[in-house]
């Protein structure tokens, strides 16, 4: 998780991630920062997140997300 | 003969009322409602006795918005969009560039428009002017008199100073290229646009006129769905849209993580792609998806009025290939300068400089900067002709086409918008408590990274950086440093910071 967390802290040193929970719905990731932050967790986790999974549900909030990565992980 | 945007409204209104123009999926105007709007707003304007002056329009991104535009139009007037999605620091730098008398609100960005030092202009309600009575006869007289040399609207775009340049452009240089571009890409009656790029762009004027022209639909699509590419399809597919002009990294987003597998576009004929290179593979995996679209590249700086330069894709491309600029629009030329002002051989490289009725009008308020873009043609001493120089380096390959090579300066591509890094720069130097900023492009992550030197911490500087400059502009990495690189005359070591972050 703390992994993750700093992947996202780099990409906005700004936002509270341990309690943000609408990242989507308010507009605080937008495309590119989903594009980025695909690539980075892939090269940091080993999962591919595909198009299925790039859902606001998933990407709302830094626990959802994690826990989708756990999924994938477990997926392999 | 045409010399007012307008008569493609006032043509297709009558013969279609009912139809939808534009709509966000939610809320439709019908090109009975636009041609309604429209003139209740140019009524309004005239009844303020505002007349050739530019009129900011702030609104939220919708059909009423393109409405608002045309409402300014007919009353004679220019629109200027600004959008909350733009720094205040910037929409301040806007307001007081172009003293507008009116500004347009609706109900979503009023509180907004008040919280900016707006000197004598007036805020009004879109919801109340677009009901205002129509005066036929003074719209009537402002219709008949308009000169298609006169300026329909003022767009913003990056400066390296820090401060944007605000390219005016005419009626006549929007009719040409409408008509050019719907040859290219052969919109008619039955086209159905999918907008994606912000209406305070050029790039809107691909859909917004067009959709008037041809009595055609134009869906502006909300920008969430371009964080959801699943979503995102299952909206084209919803709409039935055959047509799509959008910028390189939203098509990508699309592609490149496997969407084509859970579902594909159903109705796209037209692809057109822009402001970036396209990587083949993702182009290729496009390709795939819809086998019956047509691909066309389009190149054009804001400065000459959205797009110059096409390219059909017709041919296989290798992996590393660039996919050409092509060839320009027809009623324009394309000058390859070298320094000197000595046209390049064949081969060579050279300045991409743009001729013709496409050369918007300058740079709105700002002499100076519009001397040193547009330009005598060095070619031409016998009689005043203006072109455009865009800093584009380009050359012809071996089938004759036109390619983009690099830029002459610090402006980059960055996820389809134009990016001055001495913008950035400027705008992250002035921060209290910074001391030194410097800008450099990861061109392979797509990253503007900032070294810094200050007392502020990377994250205080994130939060600081946010009303000054848009979104895209963004430093995607934030490093601190004790001391800047600095060559022996003390400027930036811009080569050794490239070093730097290669090393990290």
């Amino acid at each position: 998780m703390e992994d993750l967390l700093e992947i996202l802290r780099d990409l906005h040193p700004d936002v509270d991630f341990e309690n943000e929970k609408h990242l989507i719905d308010d507009g605080i990731l937008d495309s590119m920062d989903i594009v980025s932050l695909i690539s980075e967790i892939s090269e940091s986790f080993d999962v591919t997140i595909t198009a299925k999974y790039i859902v606001p549900e998933n990407f709302n909030s830094a626990e959802a997300l994690y826990e989708l990565i756990e999924r994938l992980e477990d997926e392999d | 003969m045409q010399n007012n945007v307008l008569n493609y409204l006032y043509g297709t209104a009558p013969k279609c009322p009912d139809k939808i123009a534009y709509s966000d999926g939610e809320v439709s105007l019908t090109f009975g409602e636009v041609y309604k709007q429209c003139r209740c707003v140019g009524s309004f304007l005239n009844s303020k006795g505002v007349y050739k002056k530019p009129v900011v329009i702030f609104m939220r991104r919708g059909p009423k918005e393109i409405a608002a535009f045309l409402g300014t139009v007919a009353g004679g007037c220019f629109y200027v969009p600004v959008d909350e999605e733009m720094p205040v620091g910037r929409i301040q730098l806007i307001l007081d560039n172009v003293k507008s008398p009116v500004i347009i609100c609706d109900r979503e960005t009023v509180e907004a428009a008040k919280s900016f030092n707006i000197g004598d202009g007036e805020i009004v309600l879109y919801e109340e002017i677009s009901a205002f009575p129509e005066n036929a006869a003074a719209l009537d007289r402002i219709y008949s008199a308009a000169i298609d040399t006169d300026p329909i609207y003022i767009v913003f775009t990056s400066g390296s100073t820090g401060i944007p340049k605000g390219v005016a452009a005419c009626h006549r240089s929007v009719i040409d290229y409408i008509e050019q571009l719907s040859e290219i890409l052969e919109f008619n009656e039955n086209t159905v646009f999918g907008n994606q790029t912000p209406l305070y762009f050029d790039a809107s004027l691909k859909e917004i006129y067009p959709t008037l022209k041809f009595g055609a639909t134009a869906y502006i699509i909300p920008k969430k769905l371009f964080s959801i590419p699943t979503a995102l399809v299952e909206y084209l597919n919803q709409h039935k849209i055959n047509t799509i002009c959008w910028v390189v990294s939203a098509l990508t987003m699309v592609s490149a993580f496997g969407t084509f597998k859970e579902m594909k576009p159903e109705y796209l004929t037209t692809v057109a792609f822009g402001s970036e290179l396209f990587p083949v593979k993702q182009l290729r995996l496009w390709q795939q998806a819809v086998p019956n679209a047509k691909f066309t590249n389009l190149y054009g700086p804001t400065e000459c009025t959205g797009m110059c330069c096409y390219y059909h894709v017709e041919r296989e491309f290798e992996d590393n290939e660039l996919i050409p600029v092509g060839r320009p629009f027809p009623n324009r030329e394309i000058l390859l300068l070298k320094e000197g002002n000595v046209p390049a051989g064949e081969g060579e490289e050279g300045e991409i400089c743009v001729r013709g009725t496409a050369v918007t009008l300058g740079y709105y308020n700002d002499p100076e900067r519009t001397a040193k873009a547009f330009v005598q043609n060095p070619l031409n001493t016998a009689y005043p002709e203006l072109i455009y120089r865009t800093g584009d380096i380009g050359r012809y390959n071996d089938h004759g086409e036109l390619v983009f090579v690099s830029r002459l300066d610090h402006q980059i591509k960055h996820m389809g918008h134009r990016v001055e890094l001495g913008e950035v720069e400027v705008n992250i130097a002035m921060l209290p408590g910074v001391q030194m900023a410097a800008c450099l492009y990861d061109s392979a992550r797509k990253k503007i990274v900032l070294y810094y030197v200050g007392e502020m911490s990377e994250a205080e500087l994130a939060s600081e950086a946010r009303p000054k400059l848009p979104r895209y502009m963004l430093p995607n990495k934030i490093i601190k440093l004790d001391e800047m690189p600095l060559t022996a005359n003390r400027k930036i070591n811009r080569v050794r910071l490239k070093e730097m972050y290669e090393e990290k």
